[in-house]
């Protein structure tokens, strides 16, 4: 009877024929919403007599952009207006999620601080910042920003950091000697990590007092200090009253400031709730074990409590990496030649709105796309490892 | 199984929706059913945008909406202009009534997409005249409403008389207009190293000048003008003696509609033609039985020159009642009956010397 049973079973009430069923029908959904869509596209292309192509790629741009890392001239092509575009996109991402992870991460400390006005400050500065838009932001940065007096009466600060409408303006490492000294301090930091790390082991393990590797980081730290000082060959911004300009030194135009103010500030409000969220996940046996070692505060948050809060921060810090990075697009706002900014303008004057676009898109994916990578590695890192 | 089965029907939903609106785009484009929001279709089997418009029982208009003189809403949100004359003078050609217009404000990035899309049945939207939008970009140009030249407006107090004392300054403009690129193509002809400071929309554009990010502000002069009246001191500001570029201004239609594109051309020649004819607003019902031939066929009473473009015979004769002749649009929005008291300069009629000229009425 029970054989009978199951190969009278219809096919409707077989449930390893649903499952393959299934899959061979989203196939088919997906493939034709695709095929929908670009037959849709092809259509329309033609009905408007515009032609497919990435032709226009090679020809003059004509049009000038604010900043640039690379050397560029308006009779450059189109292809390097979006590769220039891009790099200042890469620039402020870069520096937005170092700055933001800092800020954010100090954000989210203070609100355990012992401290009553600083738990205060972190809680309505997280309040107000997460609950305006960003583009509003950017918009009273640039305001705020606009507002700094003309090049002439620039503020300075120790007669070496200019601010003004125009810019801030500080020191910078300048010539061969500089690329040289930058060298040198990553090597010194390199060095100095090591030796920490094997300090540490020294101590732990041999019970030594670890004097000597001491007087070596203090060695290190010295270069390293002097490299800092003189052998970098700073270069001061100077103010030139015959051209009414300040030269020298590093230029952040306004506009690049206030991306990066922008963005920075918004994104640490929410890395401060992750941050927040991740130490609160920490049983609180976690806290008490390591103040009854006798660790100091500081040092409880430090070695015991951080490390494990890690590991709830990284995979929703990662979105707001990915957020940050997209948000950037909101340069066009405030007038900063981010990529996205450079290929409106491309599509405007070359009326190839739908090659454009998926350039952009490519470019935006490809990056999110490498942040997750590296942020997946590190959240390997710090994973419970079973044993 | 129970949730596969919802999910199958969701999906199933999805797809035949899906299909819907692909099965309703062909027949929107090749027959074009009324108040089809897409772009006529080339080749010349689809009905024309006139027709649409018609149906609709209104014209939509593309303008800038911000300019002074131009186009500009006032506070009880009424549009007034040059450029917006010209949309009242069309919809008034097929409509009989001026009001059947709605108006859109689109920025300088906007504009070609939201026409090609058929967001909008046209731009007067000071849009230059250029080979590459002619063509490539897929546009069709009237007549030119507006012959402007390229200007530089700055600080009075700055002491910058050319474009050379601009070496190391900065210069606001517009994303994705023709100023952009002849600021740039000015600049390099000289020699001179400025930078730029692009932004999207005109308003932030002319905020940062006015904050002094920028010594230099570069557009149309016309625009300079009408802008700088809005500016906190107007009377700091002057307009440097440079023409930069032409910069020819008109109305524009999509590509490939001939029908639609004439009506917008012959309304607008029709407008010059009465400043000609020295027909206008107040006179144009009198002179409908004048004994000029010239003029009778213009309005209508004579001859058939309206049919021939699906219109009716007294279109010419509507569009003047609606806003007057070329010279009346003119001194209302811009010249003496304006805050701008621009001269006409270029843009009187041919027989005073200028470059508006219409083709006869014939």
């Amino acid at each position: 009877m029970v054989n009978n049973g199951k190969q009278n079973i219809p096919l409707w009430r077989d449930d390893r024929f649903w499952r393959i069923a299934l899959q061979v029908l989203v196939i088919v959904i997906v493939v034709s919403v695709f095929a929908l869509l670009g037959g849709n596209l092809t259509r329309n292309l033609r009905q408007t007599g515009s032609n497919f192509g990435f032709d226009f790629l090679n020809t003059s741009a004509g049009f000038n952009i604010l900043d640039s890392l690379i050397p560029y001239n308006p009779s450059d092509p189109y292809s390097r207006v979006l590769l220039a575009g891009l790099l200042n996109s890469l620039r402020v991402m870069f520096f937005g999620i170092i700055l933001t992870t800092i800020l954010g991460i100090t954000i989210g400390l203070a609100r355990f601080s012992d401290n009553w006005l600083l738990r205060q400050l972190s809680f309505i500065y997280v309040e107000m910042v997460r609950n305006t838009p960003l583009l509003l932001q950017l918009v009273f940065w640039y305001g705020v920003f606009v507002q700094l007096p003309p090049v002439k009466e620039s503020l300075r600060v120790l007669n070496s950091i200019f601010l003004s409408k125009q810019g801030i303006f500080m020191p910078w490492p300048s010539g061969i000697q500089g690329i040289i000294g930058l060298g040198v301090l990553i090597i010194c930091a390199i060095a100095a990590f090591i030796m920490w790390k094997k300090r540490t082991k020294v101590i732990v393990e041999k019970g030594e007092s670890g004097q000597s590797q001491l007087i070596t980081l203090v060695m290190i730290g010295a270069i390293a200090l002097l490299t800092l000082t003189v052998g970098l060959n700073w270069q001061r911004p100077i103010f030139n009253p015959t051209t009414n300009n300040i030269e020298g030194g590093l230029r952040l135009t306004i506009e690049f400031t206030t991306l990066l103010v922008g963005l920075v500030v918004y994104t640490a409000a929410y890395i401060a709730e992750i941050v927040r969220s991740g130490i609160q996940s920490v049983p609180k046996g976690q806290w008490e074990a390591a103040r009854s070692l006798g660790l100091k505060s500081s040092l409880v948050m430090q070695l015991v409590v951080f490390p494990q809060a890690l590991r709830v921060i990284i995979p929703p810090l990662n979105s707001q990496y990915l957020n940050l990075a997209k948000n950037s697009s909101l340069a066009i706002a405030v007038a900063y030649a981010d990529v996205y900014n450079v290929a409106n303008t491309t599509f405007n004057q070359t009326g190839r709105a739908i090659e454009v676009m998926l350039i952009i898109m490519g470019t935006y994916l490809s990056i999110n796309l490498l942040i997750s990578l590296g942020m997946n590695q590190l959240n390997r890192t710090v994973q419970l490892r079973e044993r | 199984m129970h949730k596969c089965g919802s999910l199958l029907v969701a999906t199933f939903l999805l797809v035949a929706s899906l299909t819907a609106c692909e099965s309703s785009t062909p027949t929107n484009t090749n027959t074009t059913s009324p108040g089809g929001t897409s772009a006529p279709a080339a080749g010349g089997t689809s009905q024309s945008r006139l027709d649409i418009i018609k149906q609709r029982g209104k014209l939509i208009c593309g303008v800038d909406g911000k300019i002074p003189g131009f186009s500009f809403v006032n506070e009880s949100g009424e549009y007034s202009g040059l450029d917006v004359d010209i949309c009242k003078a069309v919809a008034a050609a097929v409509f009989g009534d001026p009001n059947a217009v709605e108006f859109r404000n689109l920025d300088s990035t906007e504009r070609f997409e939201a026409l090609k899309a058929g967001e909008v049945d046209m731009l007067s939207r000071n849009t230059t005249w250029t080979i590459s939008r002619d063509t490539s970009v897929g546009l069709e140009f009237a007549p030119t409403t507006f012959y402007d030249g390229q200007g530089m407006m700055v600080r009075q107090d700055s002491g910058i008389t050319k474009l050379e004392d601009l070496q190391g300054k900065a210069v606001c403009v517009e994303a994705g207009t023709t100023t952009e690129l002849n600021l740039t193509d000015a600049m390099r002809q000289r020699g001179v190293q400025f930078e730029t400071v692009t932004f999207q929309q005109a308003d932030p554009a002319y905020a940062a000048y006015a904050e002094g990010r920028c010594q230099g502000m570069t557009s149309d002069k016309s625009q300079l003008v009408a802008r700088r009246s809005t500016l906190p001191n107007p009377d700091e500001h002057i307009l440097l003696d440079i023409t930069m570029s032409k910069e020819p201004l008109g109305p524009v239609t999509i590509n490939n509609d001939s029908a639609w594109f004439d009506t917008v051309k012959w309304t607008t020649y029709a407008l010059i033609e009465a400043e000609e004819l020295g027909v206008n607003q107040s006179n144009v019902d009198q002179l409908k039985t004048s004994d000029n031939p010239n003029i009778k066929r213009f309005l209508g009473t004579e001859g058939d020159l309206g049919k021939g473009m699906g219109l009716s015979n007294d279109f010419a004769a509507n569009a003047i009642k609606a806003v007057g002749n070329y010279g009346e649009v003119y001194e209302r929005n811009l010249g003496e009956g304006s805050q701008f008291k621009l001269p006409r300069g270029q843009n009187s009629l041919w027989t005073n010397g200028g470059l508006m000229y219409s083709p006869p009425f014939r």
